[in-house]
């Protein structure tokens, strides 16, 4: 079935490109050439929705708490799928919660006869871990296959917590370099705030979704950073030659000017990260479905609004090009110390 | 726009290149076995796509301390008699070993004695200057002996060294394919055996340290009577192997020790056809035990396995021949089991399990679908938006994605990199990541068009000030990459592998591949207006 409905859309993509190189397909513009959106206005209304939802975010994250994976909890994790017909979810909650294990969870996962079981830390070190999966193998015995099944030690997850947080720290701090470097200092503060932004309001979608926060997540997180940043550096790089070029516009009018000239390139690249991260989350398998969810949330949602909305706006706070008259006055010196 | 002709030629023949790499790929492994070694290099599958089983194992670094100091224990009372010098009180307290010499002149000679025992870390190059032994007066002809931290953490080292040899040993018996045994850190061994059903035979293997010794049972007393307390202290009391667990009182006294042995076989008893392993000792090891059971034909003698009591038999005759047989009730898988253990020898130290991560073969065979099916409905959606967006120059861009993620393959199969099905979502990624730098091309050439350059000038101008902001833009993604490599394990760093090669090979892709195909159109086509 999938194997012919690729076949179609093969041909399909064959008769495209033969009428797309034979310039018979008339043209498509999804954004109009020349917007005049006035975004920098606007943050008067960006900049509280934000302040709001990144308020709300934080409140989340201290009352419903993040759903930490094993990870960075420890513990043991499961994945069963019953042999015969679909899995008695209250008699397996009844057999392993009679082992003493502890907190036992259950879940349906995917199919019918899938089911995710999570166990506590077992109390005693690394050995009492292995113990507690022994137990539950002799209790379900040959009724189940094990198609997954992760133990994380206590050492080993306080270590990949470590290592995940400082590793996102360490991220934000290199691309700030980076962007110092790059740009000006004002721009890396802005990309900052902007990062921050970011990292904030998904975690509070995790906090919303119960998505356990594990490895993936911060290999998400570190993916949303990214690209969102992708996102600013375009728009920055656009601010950056305007500043050079028109000395005598006033801020807003040259931000704006930068944002809407980016903005058609903007929707576009969207679109296409959408699509395939729509590909992704629709048929990419359970296995990386919280991983794609987050991406999702944070590249399409939050990414590129904090680009356009806050990013670019905040740079006005942060005084960007104020000293601009003073270089107009003594051409030798005009262009700003950025690099080309 | 202008490209030299031997331009045009590096820029095909690398892209070429590269994406021949990938060739191995699509052929089975025993086609491409049967090449010439360079040509073999290709794609591993991870362990979430092809199922196996990931152990991170930690060498008891308490245990490891704790033989140590034992170790010195012996070596002290033994310089110490060989040098005539009367001691009381050695023993192990905390981390010191302690000794007090009974004739307070002596010191200064028990010290020098002590302190021969020391040697400088590291070996010969070793430049640190510190010494495996500190040696210290405590006044009043006590002697303390401490082992510095760097001491032990250079055990720990040649433990997991031996290790990892010893479970080479052991998970090659199971006869798995291209297993991954490497160290981690100081004191962690990472464990990655693919294609494995079910992972309990491999922890069994791997938990016991398989010190095996033979000893004399003490019959001087009977187990109860040494549960009361009257244990002899030269003697111990160790549990039987098989239930009822039943004690045995065991001298401390090694007869033989497993390091002894030259070969292991399991099989079965010629008479009660029972299972059975056969073992041979090297030269001394036969000598050792020919004298031992001489010396005690109607006593029992036990075979001492990582504490427990195996068997013990009574020796009706001397066995001269340096060979013999173990019984312990054992089943045929147990006796299987042994005989490997006893061959790979034991490990210096126990390990622990810290971490396990087990994928399913059924699993595994999902997410491959899965992320085929997810990737290619991810292109087909990209392309056909590309197409409609921006036609002529879409296909351009389409030409431009296919060149990348084949270079990306090609690449991965350079490096033998792992995929994994976070990688595949790297990959897919990377194709909506890869049409944005196509994307401001174009939309800076839309740009210079309607500021009312000519096809020629606007193209050019596009490309120059597009690839200044493609390049920073990409940078700030492939440090996330970087740094997500450094901090992640498993999936996530093959996730991290896809995004940065994606990153690159997408920057290339823009600089020379699109620019090229955008070029040769212009010569060949030489546009009044640009359809874009």
């Amino acid at each position: 079935m999938t194997f012919w409905i690729i076949i179609a859309l093969a041909a399909f993509i064959v008769v495209l490109t033969v009428v797309s190189i034979l310039d018979l397909l008339p043209s498509m513009r999804i954004v109009p050439d020349d917007t005049k959106f006035d975004f920098i206005r606007f943050r008067r209304i960006s900049f509280p929705i934000s302040a709001v939802l990144s308020i709300f975010a934080i409140v989340l994250y201290f009352s419903h708490g993040l759903n930490f994976g094993i990870d960075f909890r420890g513990g043991t994790l499961l994945e069963i799928q019953q042999k015969s017909g679909p899995a008695d979810i209250a008699q397996l909650r009844a057999t392993l919660s009679g082992l003493g294990l502890g907190d036992v969870q259950l879940q349906l996962f995917g199919g019918p006869n899938d089911v995710l079981v999570r166990i506590g830390q077992q109390p005693g070190g690394d050995a009492e871990q292995q113990a507690a999966i022994q137990k539950v193998r002799q209790a379900l015995g040959d009724a189940v296959e094990y198609r997954r099944v992760e133990v994380v030690g206590p050492r080993v997850s306080s270590e990949l917590l470590a290592y995940g947080v400082g590793g996102l720290m360490l991220a934000i701090v290199g691309i700030l370099m980076y962007l110092w470097f790059r740009f000006e200092w004002q721009f890396a503060l802005g990309a900052m705030i902007a990062n921050v932004h970011d990292i904030v309001l998904t975690i509070g979608f995790m906090s919303i979704a119960q998505i356990d926060f594990d490895l993936t997540s911060i290999a998400a997180l570190l993916t949303i950073l990214g690209y969102s940043l992708n996102d600013t550096v375009v728009i920055y790089d656009r601010i950056r030659e305007m500043l050079r070029r028109y000395k005598k516009m006033s801020m807003p009018e040259l931000l704006n000017t930068s944002i809407n000239a980016t903005l058609s390139r903007s929707i576009i690249t969207h679109v296409t990260v959408t699509l395939a991260l729509f590909a992704l989350l629709l048929f990419g398998g359970k296995a990386i479905h919280s991983f794609t969810a987050t991406m999702m949330f944070g590249v399409v949602l939050v990414g590129t609004y904090t680009s356009v909305f806050i990013a670019a706006p905040i740079l006005i706070y942060l005084g960007v090009g104020t000293n601009r008259l003073d270089d107009e006055e003594a051409p030798t010196t005009a262009a700003k110390p950025a690099r080309p | 726009m202008y490209f030299t002709r031997w331009k045009i030629f590096w820029i095909v023949a690398t892209a070429l290149l590269v994406c021949a790499l990938a060739v191995p790929n699509f052929f089975p492994e025993a086609t491409v076995k049967t090449w010439p070694k360079w040509a073999q290099r290709h794609i591993v599958l991870g362990l979430d796509l092809q199922g196996g089983s990931h152990l991170l194992l930690e060498v008891d670094s308490g245990a490891v301390k704790k033989e140590k100091l034992n170790q010195v224990l012996d070596d002290a009372r033994r310089v110490l008699r060989e040098a005539r010098i009367r001691f009381s009180g050695l023993s192990v307290r905390g981390d010191v070993v302690e000794v007090r010499v009974t004739d307070a002149a002596e010191t200064a000679n028990a010290l020098n004695k002590l302190r021969e025992l020391s040697q400088p870390l590291g070996g010969l190059l070793g430049s640190s200057g510190q010494r495996s032994l500190e040696v210290q007066d405590g006044g009043g002809g006590l002697i303390r002996v401490t082992v510095p931290p760097a001491a032990i953490t250079e055990r720990i080292r040649q433990s997991v060294e031996q290790s990892i040899q010893i479970i080479e040993r052991r998970v090659n018996e199971l006869g798995t394919v291209e297993p991954l045994i490497q160290r981690q850190g100081i004191d962690r061994i990472l464990v990655q055996v693919p294609g494995l059903q079910d992972p309990t035979r491999l922890k069994e293997l791997l938990g016991k340290t398989a010190k095996m010794d033979f000893r004399m049972v003490d019959t001087s007393i009977s187990p109860e009577q040494a549960q009361q307390g009257r244990l002899p202290s030269e003697s111990e009391l160790l549990l039987n192997a098989q239930p009822p667990k039943a004690p045995v009182v065991i001298k401390k006294e090694v007869l033989v020790s497993g390091g002894d042995l030259t070969d292991a076989q399991p099989g079965f008893d010629q008479r009660t056809s029972e299972p059975i392993v056969s073992f041979k000792f090297n030269t001394s090891g036969a000598r050792k035990f020919s004298r031992a059971t001489s010396d005690n034909v109607g006593l029992p003698f036990a075979i001492v396995l990582d504490n427990e009591v195996i068997s013990a038999p009574v020796i009706r005759e001397p066995i001269t021949g340096g060979s013999g047989q173990i019984s312990g009730g054992f089943t045929v898988q147990q006796a299987n089991d042994l005989a490997i253990l006893l061959r790979a020898g034991a490990l210096p130290a126990p390990l622990t399990i810290v971490e396990e991560r087990t994928v399913g073969p059924g699993l595994g065979q999902d997410s491959i679908e899965a992320g085929e099916l997810a990737s290619y409905v991810g292109a087909i959606l990209v392309i056909v938006f590309m197409l409609l967006t921006y036609r002529l120059f879409g296909f351009f861009a389409n030409v431009a994605v296919l060149i990348n993620v084949a270079m990306i393959f090609g690449i991965l199969s350079l490096l033998n990199a792992t995929l994994t099905l976070p990688g595949i979502a790297g990959v897919v990624l990377t194709v909506g990541i890869a049409v944005d730098s196509n994307v401001l091309i174009y939309e800076r050439i839309r740009e210079e068009l309607r500021a009312g350059r000519s096809p020629i000038t606007a193209i050019d101008a596009g490309f120059t000030r597009a690839l200044a902001t493609i390049l920073d833009s990409n940078i700030t993604t492939f440090i996330a990459a970087v740094v997500l490599f450094w901090v992640g394990t498993g999936p996530v760093r093959g996730f991290a592998v896809t995004l940065g090669i994606g990153i690159i090979t997408t920057v290339f892709t823009a600089f020379t591949v699109t620019r090229l195909i955008v070029a040769m159109w212009l010569r060949w086509k030489r546009p009044q207006t640009v359809p874009i």
